[in-house]
């Protein structure tokens, strides 16, 4: 059986919804992101609570219309790449929330 | 025998940008002749201000005052760092102390990122742009070097105020933003005038083969604006600050794309 893995959005950056995009700030050099949607959906859903299968199941497949299997591959990829740019935080632990920078939304 | 007391003077200017006044003082007469001259129009004769620094002159050495600056925070004091210069900062005591060369380009620099610190807690920014009042009305226009800053700050015309060819000083006020004067100059070194107005439009500068302004998505208003904006410090609840405040912004300012040639005629679309 694998193991679980949490994700968690990192305290380092901020990030608003603007129009239909994510845009996300780094305090590391101020860089900027853009999130695609899928990539939004897996950081508005990351808690440090909910293992990373269970955000796929209940989020990415029934939003998406996407194969379990597939999903999953395409999520740990992108999870693996937004904690590369210092986005997302990943453990086989759960992470507890510390997060300082309160993500907002506007219309 | 009588004891020796040696009273070094102590000399003092007021550098008033956006209505916060920063207090530099200097045990050198000439520093302060040359701080005077380099932000005139922007020094007061008032005595009160917000936050005091002391400045140490040092020797020349060869720094680079192109360096990247470096802007740490450390129990309660912000440390600013370049080849050229290096100061402390404490908030607190509104107070700090600077050593660099009798230049003035240490001291902008560290005025600059003072200035950023300031402006992020209250709702505000520096921004690459260049900035004009017309008819009461204040207009940016950002761009990284090259992008025509200098030129259309070059072309405005007589009934233009010109606040700045390179760095605008934005903050937000009521419902929307205001943008001062600012004494910080690019190639056309050029102070701004010391004055205010509302912000009307925000204008993401490219040169082209005609004069022609898109309306801009907020998506990429918001991804132009935070291109542009000057902030030093890797301090994630700062960064926040001013991120949300650059979203803001987007949503209250109509922000557009000017596309123009060099030449005058590109401010009869600028009302």
């Amino acid at each position: 059986m694998s193991k679980k893995v949490y994700v968690a959005r990192s305290p380092r950056i901020a990030a608003r919804m603007l129009g239909e995009e994510m845009l996300v700030m780094s305090a590391q050099g101020s860089t900027l992101f853009t999130l695609n949607p899928t990539a939004t959906v897996l950081w508005q859903a990351a808690d440090g609570a909910t293992p990373l299968d269970e955000i796929v199941e209940s989020r990415i497949c029934s939003e998406f219309e996407v194969k379990p299997e597939e999903a999953m591959r395409d999520a740990e990829a992108l999870a693996a790449d937004l904690a590369k740019h210092g986005i997302l935080l990943i453990s086989e632990e759960p992470i507890p929330s510390k997060s300082p920078v309160q993500e907002q939304h506007r219309p | 025998m009588p004891e020796l007391a040696l009273q070094v003077e102590r000399y003092s200017a007021v550098i008033v940008i956006g209505d916060v006044a920063i207090r530099v003082n200097t045990r050198d007469s000439s520093f302060l002749d040359l701080l005077q001259q380099r932000y005139s129009g922007f020094v007061s004769a008032e005595s009160g201000a917000e936050f005091e620094f002391d400045v140490e002159l040092v020797e020349p050495t060869f720094a680079d005052p192109d360096a990247e600056v470096n802007v740490s925070h450390h129990s309660g004091r912000w440390l600013m760092e370049r080849a050229d210069f290096r100061a402390e900062w404490n908030p607190a005591e509104r107070s700090g102390v600077i050593h660099q060369k009798a230049n003035p380009y240490s001291m902008d620099a560290v005025l600059r990122i003072v200035h950023t610190l300031v402006l992020a807690k209250q709702g505000g920014f520096l921004l690459h742009s260049a900035s004009a009042i017309r008819n009461g009305k204040a207009f940016l226009f950002a761009g990284v070097s090259g992008a025509g800053k200098t030129t259309i700050s070059g072309l405005a015309p007589g009934d233009v105020t010109l606040l700045t060819d390179e760095i605008s000083y934005l903050r937000k006020h009521d419902e929307g933003y205001v943008a001062y004067g600012t004494p910080f100059t690019g190639e056309l070194a050029r102070l701004g005038e010391n004055t205010s107005a509302p912000v009307a439009a925000l204008y993401l500068l490219t040169k082209g083969p005609e004069n022609r302004i898109e309306p801009v998505a907020v998506t990429d208003a918001a991804r132009g604006l935070l291109g542009n904006v000057l902030f030093f410090a890797e301090d994630p609840k700062l960064v926040h600050r001013v991120f949300q405040t650059a979203c803001d912004f987007v949503h209250r300012v109509p922000v557009y794309r000017l596309t123009f040639m060099p030449d005058a005629r590109v401010w009869e679309m600028i009302q």
